[in-house]
């Protein structure tokens, strides 16, 4: 008992200290550090063009027009999150279903027969697994170089364009490994989607 | 071949840097000259000022172990009432409510705990404020009680005949100040860099390239032919007058990368988001990977070398840490093996591509795109392997072995490096017991560091040693029968047995990650979830100071010729034997029950 009562005041004490420390000072010296050295970066890498917000650069959307590239598979969650007026707004989550059950069997089946009638120029060709799965996070703004050229015939048609011309847009928004080592080659699909909606400039 | 290469490279990227800062934390430990001194010891010296503490006090094992007790229950207390009060309070942008009691009993003992497991998501439940002063601040401090309490049972080693391990204050201060905060802000500074997230503004929303439509029941319309201008909605050709058209997306802002930091690197795992550190806002790309995966590892592998260096065995520190790093490779490569090699059902028997050929290919779902499978796995081992718990994949979505291979690391009892400390200190039971089980086998008194082994440490290490086991299985076994507990489960079958046995293995390692489909967030998983933590975490951290104050006041005895090397090949060895053994008696019917059934349900 006499040693609780030594301790509490003291246990107090230092907790106050490392609130103080961890939660104001060391918040805030790494706020003011970001907000100053990389301001674009601290506030969501935002794809603002003429003063409208067209998207992050980071967050992925669902897109189901011929015309524009398609991304991973969607969860959409329409539900959690309102602005000021009520309307709802976009957001999406992860499946969290386990690849191994025959219902999940049935359902990449479905994704693939749809992926295969909407692109009948890759008829023979197997279709590209990040096109038929949700990813991590639910928001992947990304796609493999192999899921984009699956759907270039497609996207040429639908917007009177050459090949190499969609081809040439994929590689702008192309991303090498970090180092050529790290990570894998991505491909952004809002920055094309963009391009191709001839908001984004090259 | 890359992708080879990337796994190897995160592992010597590891050992590369884990050495230099084990030896910077012996320094610390002992209030040696590190080349920070200059800056930080009068910040030191300032704050034993103001605690009016003797900075050569020698607590009792008790006496230590009551400082730990009462200074986590005061951040337990304030967490959750911080939680409960956060509508009221300021630093809260988006408005949200306080958090229901239940939650933020889970919460509060999970962050205590180390353990650092979200019943809740982040941008939907908590205010900046909360983020900030509550949780950021118990990584903080659960990561430098764990090192603390490892300090004590080092001192109980190296003291001869003497009661004292230290001042639980003085390391407090140290831990915190010379190797917390400098560590942090270095790596937070490259996650901005990255581009993590890290401001104080509230969320944002952006313009959607495809506008939704969503019908009058909320269920989306996808095809719909959606009208901006005239603001219609209408579904093979008739109107929709009820239909909703989102054309909006929902941004999420804060200050993410001061907390991503230290939930990395003080093992902690509770994310800023609710998908954690697959977020892109969190995670934005290899490089953050890189630095976030990196900084999973890097104080629990390190503290390895501070344990050889402080005992005066640097063959010992190694000796520990080979054992470690052995059964990380052999779970790494099993869970990235089964990763990339999918399952039938997603294969569809050629169906769908999953080579390696400008993809990452094998098992997607879950997964980025930017990680792909080899920075996935590696993840995925690393954060089970430490009782990190933060993902930056769903481990909900592995394959049925990948997935059990995770469960099988957190059943462990987090001593294949584990958390900031404890990782070790349990390890160093596990050690206790594989002396005196070689002894056994030998015929010889078992010592461990020249200290004589004795039915007192046997009693004590046992405790440590099964608390996580306990945990788990008490734990899971009510929940299995609680017919509540049903309706959480997001698959069916043996995969929902997973979920649940998950659940309480991440909460009985410490751990924090999560099989997330499982709707954690009901009272009684809040509340028996929140105990068990507690019970696994206290537990083990009076065992370990027992167990030290009872070393130092021991004699030390020469080693002999006929003393039991603990440095050598033949003791890492038996020492992963006997942790693999304690953890497969316990949980091979658990795990046949779940992730087995399931594998072998799936290849037929």
């Amino acid at each position: 008992m006499k040693e609780i009562k030594g301790t509490l005041p003291k246990a107090l004490t230092i907790f106050l200290i490392f609130t103080v420390v961890c939660g104001i000072f060391y918040t805030g010296i790494v706020t003011v550090a970001a907000q100053l050295i990389f301001p674009d970066k601290a506030n969501g890498s935002m794809i603002e063009v003429d003063g409208k917000k067209y998207g992050s650069e980071l967050l992925g959307q669902q897109y189901t027009d011929d015309a524009h590239m398609w991304g991973r598979i969607m969860n959409l969650d329409i539900s959690t999150y309102k602005d000021e007026n009520g309307n709802m707004l976009m957001y999406a989550s992860p499946s969290n279903l386990s690849p191994a059950s025959g219902k999940y069997k049935e359902l990449v089946a479905e994704r693939a027969e749809k992926l295969k009638t909407a692109n009948p120029d890759m008829d023979g060709t197997a279709v590209p697994v990040d096109l038929v799965t949700c990813s991590g996070s639910g928001l992947d703004p990304h796609i493999s170089p192999a899921a984009a050229e699956y759907q270039v015939a497609r996207i040429a048609k639908a917007n009177n364009m050459t090949e190499d011309a969609v081809r040439e847009m994929i590689d702008k928004c192309k991303k090498g490994r970090f180092l050529g080592i790290f990570g894998e080659e991505t491909v952004n699909v809002l920055e094309v989607n963009l391009m191709l909606d001839g908001i984004l400039k090259n | 071949m890359m992708t080879v290469i990337q796994y190897i490279l995160y592992l010597a990227i590891l050992i590369l840097l884990a050495v230099p800062l084990g030896n910077y934390i012996k320094k610390v430990m002992n209030g040696e000259k590190t080349f920070l001194s200059k800056i930080l010891t009068p910040c030191e010296n300032l704050i034993y000022k103001m605690l009016k503490t003797d900075r050569e006090e020698q607590m009792t094992w008790k006496k230590y172990a009551v400082s730990v007790l009462i200074f986590s229950g005061i951040g337990l207390v304030f967490l959750f009432l911080l939680q409960l009060l956060q509508g009221v309070l300021p630093g809260n942008p988006q408005g949200l409510p306080g958090v229901r009691w239940d939650l933020a009993f889970n919460t509060s003992a999970s962050f205590v705990t180390n353990t650092n497991w979200q019943a809740y998501s982040g941008e939907s439940t908590l205010s900046y404020l909360t983020q900030a002063l509550g949780l950021t601040v118990q990584n903080f401090v659960s990561a430098a009680t764990g090192i603390a309490v490892l300090f004590a049972m080092i001192r109980g080693f190296v003291k001869v005949k003497e009661t004292g391990l230290g001042s639980f204050w003085v390391d407090m201060t140290r831990i915190v100040i010379h190797i917390l905060i400098p560590l942090n802000l270095v790596i937070a500074l490259l996650l901005v860099g990255g581009g993590v997230i890290q401001n104080l503004k509230g969320a944002e929303k952006v313009a959607l390239a495809e506008p939704v439509a969503v019908s009058a029941e909320g269920d989306i319309l996808e095809e719909a032919v959606i009208d901006t201008e005239a603001g219609t909605v209408m579904m093979d050709g008739v109107l929709l007058p009820d239909a909703e058209i989102i054309t909006e997306q929902f941004v999420p802002m804060g200050p993410a990368a001061s907390q991503v930091a230290i939930k990395q690197s003080g093992t902690n795992g509770g994310g800023f988001m609710g998908v954690n550190s697959a977020h892109p806002l969190e995670n934005p790309n290899a490089f953050t990977n890189l630095v976030e995966m990196l900084s999973i590892l890097l104080i629990p592998a390190a503290l390895c070398f501070t344990f050889g260096k402080a005992v005066k065995n640097k063959k010992q520190g190694i000796a520990i840490f080979m054992a470690m790093f052995i059964c990380l490779v052999i779970a790494l490569g099993i869970i990235a093996f089964n990763e990339q090699m999918a399952t039938p059902q997603l294969a569809q028997d050629g169906t769908i591509n999953i080579s390696m050929i400008n993809q990452a290919g094998g098992n997607m779902e879950g997964k980025e795109t930017r990680f792909g499978i080899a920075a996935s796995s590696t993840w995925a081992a690393f954060t089970t392997a430490a009782s990190n718990g933060s993902v930056n994949s769903m481990h909900d979505s592995y394959t049925p072995i990948g997935g059990m291979v995770t469960m099988l690391m957190m059943q462990l009892g987090e001593v294949i490096f584990g958390g900031t400390g404890c990782g070790l200190y349990g390890m160093l039971a596990f050690a206790i017991l594989t002396v005196f089980i070689a002894g056994l086998m030998v015929g010889r008194t078992p010592e461990f560091l020249g200290k004589k082994i004795e039915p007192y440490e046997m009693k004590w290490a046992v405790l440590v040693c099964l608390a996580t086991p306990i945990g788990i299985l008490v734990g899971s076994g009510i929940a299995a029968v609680v017919p509540s507990v049903m309706d959480s489960l997001n698959n069916e079958g043996a995969h929902g047995f997973s979920e649940l046995l998950y659940a309480y293995s991440s909460a009985g390692g410490n751990n924090g990650s999560a099989f997330a489909g499982f709707n954690a967030n009901t009272v009684f998983l809040n509340v028996s979830i929140g105990l068990v933590m507690l019970f696994v975490r206290f537990l083990p951290v009076i065992g370990t100071l027992a167990i030290a104050g009872n070393l130092a006041q021991k004699k030390k005895i020469a080693a002999t010729a006929g003393t039991l090397s603990t440095t050598n090949a033949m003791f890492v060895f038996l020492l992963i034997f006997i942790v693999l053994l304690i953890g497969a008696l316990s949980f091979f019917p658990a795990l046949a029950l779940g992730p087995l059934a399931e594998f072998f349900g799936s290849i037929t």
